[in-house]
């Protein structure tokens, strides 16, 4: 069982976001340690890109703010680096496929894998595209997590028959962001991952409150939360490490109760 | 590999939210592209809305005053809307009307795709939103002004360097929100598959025009055809039914902007490399981490870090050939144009008949060079005239 795997068993996982170098990678480093400690199951960290075309504008100014602030993804392996000397929590890299695809996929995934990532979510590589990083992941150990949609219908089965890691299942139709309400049948969809493969399955994209984690949580393996903890980020910069640990512990209790 | 392929370019690099949607599309398409009804629809669009086919006109004081190739341009500039946006714009939105759809979003760089996307939808009755730099609505403030015209709704679009490349991701972003009734006019031959084909297909419709044209005029094929490139939608659509005939050289023009030598370029294939970006696999500008550069060029619609797939594989097996055009060559080239022909060209279009100036004097008299008008420069007026020092406004 890989180690992602792992941070879904007997349990579900919350699953914060972070943009790396937001509002710098000393911060970064600090905010995983924080969440780790508070309770996170597995930790996304997003390598910012210039375009991120599924971002909502919440991560989308996290991104110009960290690449303003110089971040590159040679800086990240390094803080990378020093992170797995303090801690084990399982962690992912969330980027786009330039980002990879640019520093070499296999050079980016050996050296991702070297230094403990345990994988990789490309929101803008789709099953049909999935082939030329997942070979590379495969042979490095590390999991390509694939993504369903509201508007997966008959491609979920497809998607679960090879899916690795955990299945990322986007609850709404759009981009990231804060939504009031996810009005997708969550349930159906993890169902139909189910039937296919026993793999967890964690629900991301609009999710913001405790309430919400915990249903979300209720219906699958775990919550994934990105925006509202990137807003913390903004409005607090160099001081947000309490008030995310805080608001991390709060939806890891929420959603170790579902 | 996926499907859409053109060598190792193209695919389907986009979030799983729109995978159906674009399976849907190439249905759809597959099944229309034949379809002697579709095609006796849009044939009737073309000839009677958007007056087709386009002159093959002779230019002879050009061709005088370079004295070597004749010259010969394809006037797409005499189109309903002014430029070539029109040909495929009308393909897509009789497509998505027949597909159901009642709404339908578009980016755009100078405004020519979003006006011609507006008017169309206008004629078809469906609700048009259109995306556009913030900075391009300001460039171009009169193509906003007619969009609203014709009952479109304009969104300024801030997010990265506020020209055509974000009003792209900002019209993504749209679709993945609104799916079910809503068709995405993509304006150029990139995009993720279907796009790239659709788009050629409806615009080869010029090259097919070309060809019949010059052996009408001259009883044979061209020795060159030019068009500028940004994307690539009417340099493909020039190109096309000359791929297979080898002897006629086919010659993209980039916006070089200030230089290639410059950090102020938008010449993808002099400065750019292979990458993954806006769900194709193509050459992009970007720097030693996969960002993606914030081009620039006095043009509008050329001002784009990527170029089709289609021509990034004519590029890599050497059937087509690519040059960068500066600002400063452009400029000469509209005000040339205007003075010698009595044409004013777009400024995108302006690259391609800079590029004839500089190489119709090298040929022989018996040579004959194509250029493609893609589109009429009355939109251009006032940025070159500020250009070139005036204090004009609109």
């Amino acid at each position: 069982m890989s180690k992602i795997q792992n941070a879904f068993k007997n349990k579900k996982a919350f699953i914060p976001f972070v943009t790396c170098g937001d509002p710098s990678l000393e911060v970064t480093e600090k905010l995983v340690y924080a969440m780790a400690e508070a309770g996170a199951g597995l930790i996304e960290l997003g390598i910012p890109f210039s375009d991120p075309t599924a971002e909502g504008p919440v991560i989308q100014a996290a991104n110009v703010r960290a690449l303003s602030g110089g971040v590159t993804t040679d800086k990240i392996f390094e803080m990378v680096a020093r992170i797995r000397k303090n801690t084990q929590v399982p962690m992912v890299f969330m980027t786009y496929a330039n980002v990879v695809f640019s520093y070499g996929t296999e050079r980016f995934i050996a050296r991702a894998a070297e230094l403990g990532m345990d994988g990789l979510i490309l929101p803008d590589v789709p099953f049909e595209e999935k082939e030329e990083f997942d070979t590379v992941c495969k042979q490095y150990g590390m999991d390509l997590i694939s993504l369903i949609a509201p508007t997966s219908f008959d491609r979920i089965r497809m998607i679960a028959k090879e899916a690795s890691g955990f299945v990322y299942c986007v609850s709404s139709l759009g981009v990231t962001g804060v939504r009031s309400e996810i009005t997708t049948d969550i349930g159906g969809m993890v169902r139909l991952v189910k039937e296919v493969r026993d793999i967890p399955c964690a629900v991301g994209f609009g999710i913001s409150t405790p309430e919400q984690a915990a249903k979300m949580a209720g219906l699958s393996d775990g919550a994934i939360v990105g925006s509202a903890i990137v807003k913390l980020c903004a409005q607090y910069g160099a001081d947000c490490v309490p008030y995310v640990k805080e608001y991390v512990t709060k939806m890891c209790e929420a959603v170790a109760g579902a | 590999m996926s499907k859409g392929r053109f060598g190792i370019h193209g695919g389907q690099y986009i979030p799983e939210t729109l995978m159906n949607a674009v399976r849907e599309l190439e249905d759809a398409y597959n099944h229309y592209k034949d379809d002697p009804e579709f095609n006796r629809e849009l044939t009737e669009l073309l000839n009677e809305y958007a007056g087709r086919p386009s002159r093959l006109y002779f230019a002879r004081h050009m061709t005088e005053d370079l004295g070597g190739a004749k010259i010969y341009l394809k006037r797409e500039d005499l189109n309903h809307t002014g430029a070539h946006k029109i040909n495929n714009v009308l393909g897509q939105v009789l497509l998505a009307k027949k597909m159901g759809k009642t709404r339908v979003i578009a980016e755009t760089g100078a405004g020519q795709h979003g006006v011609a996307t507006a008017t169309v939808a206008a004629l078809m009755g469906m609700e048009c939103e259109v995306y556009m730099g913030e900075e391009d609505t300001k460039r171009q403030a009169l193509n906003v002004y007619r969009m609203r015209l014709l009952g479109a709704k304009v969104h300024p679009v801030s997010s990265g360097t506020g020209t055509l490349k974000d009003a792209v991701s900002e019209t993504m972003r749209e679709w993945t929100n609104r799916i079910e009734d809503t068709h995405y006019v993509l304006g150029s031959c990139m995009g993720p598959h279907p796009f790239p084909t659709i788009v050629r297909d409806f615009q080869s419709v010029i090259s097919k025009e070309i060809k019949a044209q010059m052996l009408e005029k001259e009883g044979r094929l061209p020795d060159a055809v030019l068009a500028c490139v940004g994307g690539g939608s009417n340099a493909i659509g020039a190109f096309y039914h000359f791929i297979e005939d080898k002897e006629v050289r086919l010659i993209g023009c980039e916006a070089a902007g200030r230089g290639v030598n410059t950090a102020e370029t938008a010449a993808t294939i002099a400065t750019g490399r292979l990458g993954i970006f806006h769900g194709m696999k193509s050459y992009f500008c970007q720097d030693e981490y996969g960002q993606i550069a914030p081009v620039y060029s006095i043009s509008a619609g050329l001002d784009y870090p990527g170029i089709g797939p289609e021509h990034a594989n004519l590029y890599d097996t050497g059937r087509a050939q690519y040059v960068a055009i500066t600002d400063d060559e452009a400029v000469n080239a509209f005000e040339y144009l205007s003075r010698t022909e009595g044409i004013i060209p777009a400024i995108e279009s302006a690259h391609a008949v800079a590029h004839a100036m500089k190489i119709a004097p090298e040929m022989s008299k018996d040579q004959i060079v194509v250029v493609n008008l893609s589109g009429r420069g009355d939109k251009d007026c006032v940025s070159i005239a500020r250009y070139r020092g005036e204090d004009l406004h609109e």
